[in-house]
This record gives structure tokens, C-alpha cells and sequence, in this order.
């Protein structure tokens, strides 16, 4: 079994800062990490990989700080990484991005699954793993809670929807996006730390994945971001200090008559 | 053969259009009306009928393509994506918007991919140059804390998926007329392998926090996932269902369904009671459309104040048990 993890290395955001000013994100002293949403791709993965043994490669596109990234993916328990990485890849949207990963996977032998995250914390579009699969001309299942090996050689997945879940079975090859309810990532290992300082992690450019240089980048993009804006929330209320039992008793009988005038409370 | 008309991709579900394709036909009118052209709403599906049609042109489509096949039944990716594929090259639409949810975030990519179309996802705002024709998509993202503005200056066509509840369901008016055509798509562009085996709904909550209207959820504050007792209490008596914060998804006391926030779902309740929650600014954003929100919460400072119809500073743990009390009674004695 011959697993593809493809991953991205994002800015640590759950704390993000954020310039008042211009609206953009204060990046100085914000770590690079594996986008949170991956590690639970790659701990499929490896779930996998202990049932029906194989191999585990993961691959990511960004600038040659990414390699950290892969690194830590390896010290989990993968057995390759690539990089891709090359300045026709800059300014990808998720089109020019799909179609990188998916010409790279196209280099690589004998694939039977690729896991991807549901998204990514920056981006947010979780666009990229359909479109690898579109590109591969491959099935895809998103939002997969639950895998398991199946007949016919096959795999039997639930995707987490509204209202409930949907149990599939497809063939392989096939793409999965996974959400968290799949499995919680393990840690690093000593192990899997050591050999991951020293693999030896191969760096692919355009050329390497045969990608037509029209279809990459910001010239390969179909999409171009106009404008960056800070959300815009506030309504004024009221404010109540409830911080003393009397002070409690008040906000308990305010918030009960704001229910009722609202008409949000009804007899039973 | 240009590109023109707007399309919105009607959401099915067992028996039926799913209310969220209102939505995205208040959506696609505006940009319709704006831009001069025709709203066309797409349905795909197994057992589409006549009143399907009829209720998407009262509701303001202009015309509808149905495309009716037992290959439809229940989503696969390859079926309907193909399905759609078809459409978009017979017909060639300026602007395709889908509902965020499972689906339209699953079809919406892979037929971006394969017809090279700009796709932007989950916008909260969508505009529409009137002379180039030009889609503005406004979205968020880093987490909810900006929002991006994005065009697709030279592919076509133009590709969105829009937040479920981002918007109001388009009013019905019966006078409205429009055609509805049904299309045939040839069988090999909707095979696939995959085999749809069932559908196990969630019976963990009656209502999902997206269709609630009444949300009492939890943050940080609540320190674990027993306390949300307190809140779902508080929920069972106002007929509502209990949400969370990003926060108490990540430590696990909640599940990811419940997840409110531009991060996990964007709601639009009657009523939002924030409990202990500081209120990152995506979490404000994802409930910005409510009708209604109390937020209880010890820190004066908190952000989720700025927001609040009704903010109540002090201790949920205080606060909560003697609201129970009093709207015990106050519903009793009604």
C-alpha cells in the first residue's frame, strides 16, 4: 500500500495578531507549523499503514522552509518527503496548487490513496484535495471520519455530513480528505525524529513534474485576491455586572424579561 | 458561444430541495438584476419533480435545468460533478454559486479543476460588475480574521460557494414565470465505481446547531466537557441546541458538528447565548447574523461584549443556575 500525505506548512494562527492598521497579519514571531488539520491526514495514514503495511510519502509545495514541515512528518512515522519547490510555484491559488501536487503524484510509483486534511488553517478552502482528484481524473470522498480496509480491495469510508453520515465504499485508487473525528495524531517518536534529521528529503522543481509553466503560479491562477478587509462586527446592548448575588439576581430577571419581550420564551 | 447567465446549484436532500437553494436564488437574483442576465438554478438529482422547478422559479430562477438520473441518488462525487461538467460546457454560465456544505464543497472543486475555473470558497458576500461581468467574492480567512476580496479576471466561468444562512431565503411569488428543461447527460460522463451504501443520521441532537434557533454555547470557560450539562439544560428549556466555541472543539469537549465561527459553522438563530466565550473575532463573524445574543462572560473586556444585545459580566457558573431557576417558574406560571 503506497499512501501520499500532501501537507502544508502554515502560520501558527490560532492566536493570530493582527495589524489594526493595514488589516494583514502581523507576522513576526509567528511560527511556521504543519497545518493542524494535516496531522490528522498523516495519522490516518499511518493507522493505515500499521493494518496493511506499505509505505507512507508526504509532499508539500511552499518556499525551501517547508522541508521543516515534511521533517516533522517523517518524525511521526513517514517513511518519504518531497519538496516542491520552485518560484513558478509562487502565487499559487488552489487551482495552480492541485495541479502542481497532482503532477507530482503522477511521478510517483504505484499509488493506491492519498489523504489529504480537510483544509488548511490560513487558506480555509478546502479546495485543494478535490482538485488533486479532479486532476487525477479519481474519485473522491471528503470529510471521512471513519476508513477501513474493504473487499475487493476496495475501502469503506464515513463522511461526516448535515445531519448524519454517509457510508461509502470505493475502489483504490481514490482520493480521502479526513476531518478530526478520524483519529487523534500521535507525537513524534525519538525514532522517528532521528531518522527524520537525517533523511535525505528530495527538492522537485516544474521541470521535474513535467507541469506546463502556463498552468503554474500566479500566471496559472484563475483567481487573484483584490482586497484584504478586517471582519466587521459590533451591535451596541447592554451590559449588566452580575459580580455580587444581588448583582446576579438583577442580570438573572433582566435576562429572563429580555426573553420574554424578544418573545424567545414560551410555556411548555 | 459567450459565457453569460448566473447559476446557482440547488441542494437536494431525501425528499426534495433543501432551503439552502433559497438562499443561494436571493444571492444569484441580486447579481442577476445587477449584471442584465438570466438567474438559472441548476437541479441534479433522482426523482426530480415538476413542483422542484415550479418552486425555484416562484422563488426567482428564470429558467431551470433539471437533470433526473438514478445515478443522482445520493452524492458520489464523479456523477455529479459530471453531470455539472456537462452543463457548464452545453451552456456556458458566467457564474456558478453552490451552497458551503458538504456537497457543494466536494462538486464545486472538481469541476473547477477540470474546466479551469477560478473557484473561490465560502464567501459571505458576492458582487458583480455590471460591464465586465467581473465576480467579487469576499471571504473569509486566516482563521476568520480578515476578509478577502477575490476576482477571476479572465477564466470562466466564475465559480463560488457561498455560507449556508449568509443570507435570507428568496420570498416565493407564485406570478413568476420561467422554463424548466430537462437534459440529458450521456451515462458515461456520470459513471463511477463508488458505491453509496447508506445514510446514518444523527440522533446525538435533534436539531443541528445550523438549523437551530436557539444556540447556547460554550468557551474556554468552561474547563470541561461535563459543565456543558449546564448548558444544555439551559438549551433543552429555551428548544434550542448547544454550540461551542473553537477553543472547546479543540480540547474535545464538544464535537467539530458543534464547532460556531467562520472556523467550524456561520449561524443565524434567533437567539446566540455565549457562555464563557472571549469571542475571537471569526467566532463574531460566524454569529454576526443572529438575531439575538446575551453573552455571559467574568472578563469585562471580553470582545463577544461588542457584539452583545445583552451582556452579562460576571460567572456562568453564578449566573446560569439561577437563569434555570427563574425561567422554570417564568414557564410554569405562563
Amino acid at each position: 500500500m503506497h499512501i501520499i500525505v500532501p501537507i502544508k506548512q502554515v502560520p501558527e494562527t490560532s492566536n493570530v495578531k493582527m495589524d489594526p492598521e493595514t488589516g494583514t497579519m502581523i507576522r513576526t514571531g509567528v511560527e511556521s507549523i504543519v497545518n493542524p488539520l494535516d496531522l490528522y491526514a498523516i495519522e490516518a495514514a499511518l493507522r493505515l499503514r500499521e493494518q496493511l503495511g506499505g509505505r507512507i510519502t508526504t509532499l508539500s509545495m511552499g518556499p525551501a522552509k517547508a522541508e521543516k514541515a515534511l521533517r516533522e512528518a517523517v518524525a511521526m512515522g513517514c517513511d518519504e518527503g518531497i519538496l516542491l519547490s520552485d518560484r513558478a510555484f509562487a502565487g499559487s491559488d488552489t487551482w495552480s496548487t492541485a495541479y502542481a501536487l497532482a503532477q507530482a503524484i503522477r511521478k510517483l510509483d504505484a499509488v493506491d490513496l492519498i489523504i489529504c486534511g480537510e483544509r488548511a488553517t490560513d487558506g480555509d478552502t478546502g479546495q485543494v484535495g478535490p482538485g488533486i482528484a479532479a486532476a487525477l481524473d479519481l474519485p473522491v470522498l471528503t470529510y471521512v471520519c471513519h476508513l477501513q480496509p474493504a473487499e475487493d480491495d476496495g475501502i469503506r469510508v464515513r463522511r461526516l455530513v448535515e445531519g448524519g453520515e454517509d457510508v461509502l465504499w470505493s475502489p483504490l485508487p481514490a482520493v480521502l480528505t479526513v476531518v478530526k473525528e478520524i483519529a487523534y495524531p500521535r507525537l513524534p517518536t525519538l525514532r522517528g525524529k532521528q531518522k527524520a534529521k537525517t533523511l535525505d528529503l528530495p527538492t522537485w522543481g516544474a521541470k521535474d513534474i513535467d507541469a506546463k509553466a502556463e498552468l503554474l503560479g500566479l500566471k496559472g491562477s484563475p483567481t487573484r485576491v483584490v482586497k484584504i478587509d478586517k471582519p466587521r462586527v459590533s451591535r451596541q446592548g447592554e451590559r449588566i455586572r452580575a459580580t455580587d448575588p444581588e448583582g446576579i439576581e438583577r442580570a438573572a430577571e433582566r435576562m429572563i424579561e429580555f426573553l420574554r419581550q424578544r418573545q424567545l420564551v414560551s410555556a411548555q | 458561444m459567450t459565457w453569460k447567465d448566473i447559476w446557482t446549484l440547488s441542494e437536494r436532500k431525501a425528499n426534495g430541495l433543501h432551503p439552502v437553494s433559497y438562499e443561494l436564488l436571493t444571492r444569484g437574483r441580486a447579481l442577476a438584476d445587477k449584471r442584465g442576465a438570466r438567474l438559472c438554478a441548476v437541479v441534479l438529482g433522482s426523482g426530480v419533480t415538476e413542483a422542484e422547478g415550479k418552486e425555484l422559479i416562484a422563488r426567482g430562477a428564470d429558467r431551470v435545468y433539471v437533470v433526473d438520473d438514478p445515478a443522482l441518488a445520493s452524492f458520489r462525487v464523479r456523477p455529479h460533478a459530471g453531470a455539472l461538467k456537462h452543463l457548464v460546457e452545453t451552456y456556458r454560465p458566467e457564474v456558478m454559486i453552490a451552497a458551503a456544505t458538504t456537497t457543494g464543497r466536494t462538486v464545486m472543486p472538481y469541476v473547477a479543476m477540470q474546466v479551469y475555473a477560478g473557484l473561490t470558497a465560502d464567501c459571505t458576500g458576492l458582487d458583480i460588475d455590471p460591464d465586465t461581468g467581473d465576480l467579487l467574492q469576499t471571504r473569509p480567512a486566516i482563521g476568520g480574521n480578515i476578509m478577502a476580496t477575490i476576482r477571476t479576471p479572465v477564466a470562466r466561468p466564475q465559480m463560488a460557494t457561498v455560507r449556508p444562512r449568509s443570507t435570507p431565503e428568496a420570498a416565493r411569488d407564485p406570478s413568476r414565470t420561467g422554463e424548466i428543461e430537462t437534459v440529458q447527460v450521456p451515462p458515461e460522463a456520470m459513471a463511477t465505481p463508488v458505491r453509496h451504501e447508506s445514510f446514518e443520521p444523527d440522533t446525538s441532537q435533534e436539531v443541528a446547531i445550523e438549523e437551530a434557533d436557539v444556540i447556547v454555547a460554550g468557551g474556554h470557560a468552561l474547563a470541561k466537557e461535563e459543565n456543558f450539562g449546564l448548558l444544555q439544560e439551559l438549551a433543552t428549556l429555551l428548544g434550542g441546541s448547544v454550540g461551542a466555541s473553537r477553543p472547546a472543539v479543540d480540547r474535545g469537549w464538544q464535537p467539530y458538528p458543534r464547532q460556531v465561527g467562520l472556523s467550524g459553522k456561520t449561524v443565524a438563530p434567533d437567539l446566540y447565548v455565549a457562555c464563557g466565550i472571549s469571542g475571537a473575532i471569526q467566532h463574531l463573524a460566524g454569529i454576526q447574523t443572529a438575531k439575538n445574543i446575551i453573552a455571559i462572560n467574568s472578563d469585562p473586556d471580553a470582545q463577544i461584549f461588542s457584539v452583545a444585545d445583552l451582556g452579562i459580566e460576571g460567572n456562568l457558573f453564578e449566573v446560569i443556575p439561577v437563569v434555570l431557576e427563574k425561567l422554570k417558574k417564568e414557564m410554569e406560571s405562563a
